[in-house]
């Protein structure tokens, strides 16, 4: 299992189109993806779970993952968190 | 009897036809024991498949009746029904708790529906509708009903609604629908935009209020000014039939002025520009074929969170903003907070007169590491577009040497560290202090533009308070005072073969455009919304005509003298 803390930094912060792009990409790994914001914690794999988290612009959110393919998982996912979208 | 109700204006447009009850679904399917928990979750499963199926095809008529942007609600919704949290969840219930899909749905929905409207953001709790629109498909699915009624129109209709939901929104019969009344919602909501990009006239969140329309009833929606009124009286009927047809005929003068080039019927051309105040204005911008942007408030990226900004995270902003805009102008002002706009995290004492306390450029020379932190990110940007910057509030001429004096440094360093810095930069100053527009030709010559901060400068030179309703009539843009100073600005830079603009509210007020164009101003930024009508209004204008005009208005005594000849003059060119 690693983890990492990251910025989030799209002004509008990670909702609906960060979101689903964050999840597709999540998928595509074997390992388990938890999102943690302070107390609260969301399944990676799941946008609801991002949805629900509030991730707002400058939040730091600490991203763990755990199994196959965890730390190529922790890098690309992390790159993801820290950029701007297009909406 | 007729009677009238309010809400918000949504979509605009007028509509008059007979109501259709949009009957809201609100039953809670029942819950029951099911034993063969593995034979109830293939039954879920397959509920999902063909609700899948039919999202699909809504998504593939949306892409083909409005377009991909508005499509992609739909890959969301699909997107939804694989969620792990929604379909592995209720999977779960039907499992462990021994009930039906139906009811083990309904249950982990409401619990997502619930958290998702108890967000601080509105698109979030939006978003609930979403997971009620898609669980509502898979239990009509599992209980072997219809989904939608809104097929069995055949008549002129406006919708009356608790809510619509994203798929009714898109799957609105075109032939029938001219438009729709919800009780709740916001302009926010999918289907507030749906209904602006199918230009469906739509008036929301009217309160429990339409609850009593009823099918059948005959309804005015003017979705222009937010009202409703139901059951309308012979006299209301003619009336709005008319402005429904002035309405209509005046959009399609707007639209044909989008692509036209911003010129006076004597051939000036001046720019028409937009002010924005975040990312999400742009689309307005460009959908309304703005010239230029005239002002980017930066302050958006500093307010409602933790900490400053870091360079990246702004120039990132920038760059999109610039690129967005493809080659036009935009003016990027320089962070403008102090005062009455307080940063938590920044603790500034309390002022006894923050208007004329530390704020804007004053504020940032004060905390030079804050504002090096944006010139950097900005001349970085400055690469992808073309970029001006502005700083706010300047009064002497020290205050201007003194940023570009920190501006030029930044630049320097960024050359050592071998990053790129556009040579086309331009650099300008907000003209809002009476100081200023008196010595604009001292001023002049270190800038290479001007653009006038009118709500301010007006409130500096009226010395009243625009937010004290008790001096409020004070508040006179057309007042020869002000129009004096703005001569003064305007001549100034055109002495230096530099430009001017305006940035305030008075750039978009048609009862000042001609004053301005009169006087010489190059560009006018305003509320996107206002870029078309002014458009329209300046190639109606002659620069040489309105320059005449304007010596003249400079030398009345009344605001309302100035507005008097003004229209006048306005309507005897109609």
């Amino acid at each position: 299992m690693v983890n990492q803390t990251f910025t989030v930094i799209h002004p509008q912060g990670f909702h609906a189109r960060p979101s689903k792009l964050f999840v597709e990409k999540a998928n595509m790994f074997p390992c388990k993806v938890t999102l943690f914001k302070g107390e609260k914690k969301a399944n990676g794999k799941s946008s609801l779970g991002l949805l629900t988290l509030g991730i707002s612009a400058g939040d730091e959110i600490r991203l763990e993952t755990d199994g196959e393919q965890e730390q190529q998982a922790l890098q690309e996912l992390g790159q993801m968190l820290t950029k701007i979208y297009e909406e | 009897m007729s009677h009238m109700l309010t809400g918000v204006p949504a979509s605009p447009g007028i509509a008059i036809a007979k109501a259709f009850r949009l009957a809201p679904d609100e039953s809670v399917p029942e819950r029951k024991a099911v034993e063969d928990s593995a034979a109830e979750k293939k039954r879920f499963m397959k509920a999902v498949e063909s609700a899948k199926t039919d999202i699909d095809q809504i998504r593939q008529q949306t892409l083909e009746r409005i377009g991909p942007q508005k499509a992609e609600i739909f890959e969301a919704h699909l997107f939804l029904l694989d969620d792990p949290d929604l379909i592995d969840a209720a999977m779960e219930q039907i499992d462990s708790e021994g009930v039906n899909a139906e009811y083990a749905l309904h249950e982990v929905a409401s619990g997502i529906m619930e958290a998702l409207r108890s967000m601080d953001n509105e698109l979030l709790r939006e978003r609930a509708a979403d997971v009620k629109d898609i669980t509502g498909r898979v239990i009509s699915k599992l209980e072997g009903r219809e989904h939608s009624a809104l097929s069995e129109l055949s008549e002129e209709t406006i919708l009356v609604a608790k809510d619509l939901t994203p798929s009714d929104t898109a799957q609105l019969n075109l032939e029938f629908v001219r438009g729709f009344v919800t009780e709740i919602g916001s302009r926010t909501s999918h289907s507030a935009i749906m209904a602006r990009s199918l230009e469906l006239a739509a008036v929301v969140g009217t309160g429990s209020e339409a609850s009593d329309i009823r099918t059948g009833d005959i309804v005015i929606l003017d979705a222009n000014e937010g009202t409703v009124i139901v059951n309308p009286s012979n006299e209301q009927l003619e009336e709005y039939k008319a402005r429904k047809q002035a309405y209509e005929d005046y959009k399609i003068l707007m639209r044909s002025y989008v692509d036209q080039p911003s010129v006076t019927a004597d051939g000036a051309s001046v720019e028409l520009a937009s002010n924005i105040g975040g990312i999400d204005d742009l689309e307005k911008v460009l959908s309304n074929g703005a010239d230029a942007i005239g002002l980017f408030r930066t302050e958006f990226l500093y307010m409602g969170r933790a900490s400053f900004p870091s360079e990246e995270e702004q120039y990132s902003v920038y760059k999109h903003v610039l690129e967005k805009m493809n080659g036009k102008r935009v003016v990027i002002r320089t962070l403008d907070i102090g005062g009455d706009k307080e940063l938590s995290y920044l603790q500034l004492p309390k002022e006894m007169n923050p208007f004329l306390g530390l704020r804007a450029i004053r504020l940032c020379l004060d905390r030079e590491d804050l504002f090096r932190t944006q010139l950097r990110a900005l001349l970085r940007a400055s690469v992808h577009g073309k970029l001006a910057i502005m700083f706010p509030m300047i009064a002497v001429l020290n205050e201007l040497k003194e940023a570009k004096r920190i501006l030029a440094e930044e630049r320097t360093r960024l050359d050592q560290e071998g990053i790129a810095v556009s040579d086309q930069l331009e650099v300008g100053i907000m003209i809002e202090i009476p100081a200023a527009a008196l010595a604009a030709d001292i001023l002049a010559k270190e800038v290479d533009f001007f653009s006038i901060g009118t709500n301010d400068l007006i409130q500096y030179t009226m010395a009243a308070d625009r937010m004290n309703e008790s001096v409020a009539y004070l508040y006179q843009p057309h007042h020869p005072s002000i129009l004096r100073l703005v001569q003064l600005v305007i001549q100034a830079a055109e002495r230096h073969g530099k430009w001017a603009g305006m940035c305030g509210e008075m750039a978009g007020d048609s009862a000042a455009i001609p004053l301005l164009l009169g006087l010489g101003l190059h560009e006018f930024s305003m509320s996107a919304s206002s870029i078309l009508p002014a458009r329209e209004l300046v190639s109606r204008l002659s620069k040489q005509e309105w320059s005449v005009l304007a010596e003249k208005a400079l030398g009345m005594s009344t605001q309302q003298e100035v507005l008097d000849f003004v229209n006048q003059q306005l309507r005897s060119e109609a």
